[in-house]
């Protein structure tokens, strides 16, 4: 059982994610983490000002169910199911971020750079987290569906627009990294 | 019970993301470095097998576990949408290292600082609602 303290291979990871769209289709539902931030919008009163976020939250609950479980997820896997969090790259990605002055690459499963408490006080990090969060929301809704409603489900169900959308993200990804990173690190 | 039921499917789903490091930012960039077949793998396997399990649903009409029929609803055909709010995606997607699955996951990891992505995140999808009529669709 040792393994499990492990990093989860790709051959065990995806065939599981495939069992989650498996399990939400067999009750009837589907698979689509970003709906639930329009469903956020809505009970933050957003129905109000635009006909887009008009319609009755209690038909999402189930997908606020299962974010929150996913919240919890992460929780148990981070405190219960891990012994060293370190994530192990490519040694030439490790290089490259240490020479951007990601220095923990390579030993942390997250930037520190970006994501430990002291970014909080450190206006250039926090203006790239409202920035990156931003452009995810929009992009996502924009879209119509993120990483598991179009990369996972989308593909799954052989629809074109979702391979379009899926193209879009790598295009998106592909110039944040080559394009504008060098810009900003 | 089937309340419960989409908590545990979360649940299952957050432990898979943080395990599988999907939830990493730094799995990310490499992935779009190319430095690494790990993020393909997941993301490949996920899809094979959900082709699979999708189709197989689709030609037989297997029922939902509670006897119902089950749809999958297409998506509207375009070309515009779903590239330009795809390349959007995408931008924040690296940037944040998160979409909007792992961004959950790790709020319950405890990484503190992704709070302010998923407030923007929902600010960003308010944007979207406010400016839909303005943008090509």
């Amino acid at each position: 059982m040792n393994w499990i303290y492990q990093p989860w291979p790709w051959y065990i990871s995806g065939p599981l994610i495939a069992l989650v769209l498996f399990l939400l289709l067999m009750v009837g539902k589907g698979f689509g983490m970003s709906s639930n931030l329009r469903t956020m919008c809505t009970l933050c009163g957003a129905g109000k000002t635009t006909d887009f976020f008009k319609f009755d939250w209690k038909t999402q609950r189930w997908n606020l169910l299962v974010a929150l479980g996913t919240i919890i997820g992460g929780f148990i896997a981070a405190n219960f199911l891990s012994n060293d969090t370190a994530v192990l790259m490519n040694p030439e990605v490790i290089t490259d971020l240490q020479s951007k002055g990601f220095i923990d690459a390579g030993n942390a499963y997250m930037p520190d750079f970006l994501f430990s408490n002291e970014i909080l006080t450190d206006p250039k990090g926090i203006l790239l987290l409202i920035i990156g969060g931003i452009l995810v929301g929009f992009g996502a809704r924009y879209a119509g569906g993120c990483t598991s409603g179009h990369a996972i489900s989308g593909l799954s169900n052989l629809q074109l627009p979702s391979l379009i959308a899926v193209i879009g993200f790598f295009i998106g990804g592909l110039v944040m990294i080559h394009i504008i990173f060098p810009l900003i690190f | 019970m089937r309340s419960i039921i989409y908590l545990c499917i979360g649940i299952f789903f957050g432990i898979v993301l943080f395990k599988s490091e999907a939830a990493s930012w730094f799995r990310i960039y490499e992935m779009f470095q190319f430095g690494s077949f790990h993020m393909y793998g997941i993301i490949g396997s996920a899809v094979g097998l959900g082709i699979v399990v999708t189709q197989f649903i689709k030609r037989y009409k297997v029922k939902s576990f509670y006897g119902d029929n089950i749809t999958i609803l297409p998506k509207d055909k375009s070309f515009k949408r779903y590239m330009y709010g795809g390349i959007i995606f995408g931008l924040g997607w690296a940037l944040a290292g998160a979409c909007p699955g792992p961004m959950f996951v790790l709020l319950g990891a405890g990484y503190l600082p992704i709070f302010i992505v998923i407030i923007s995140a929902i600010l960003g999808t308010f944007l979207y609602g406010v400016l839909k009529a303005k943008l090509p669709h």
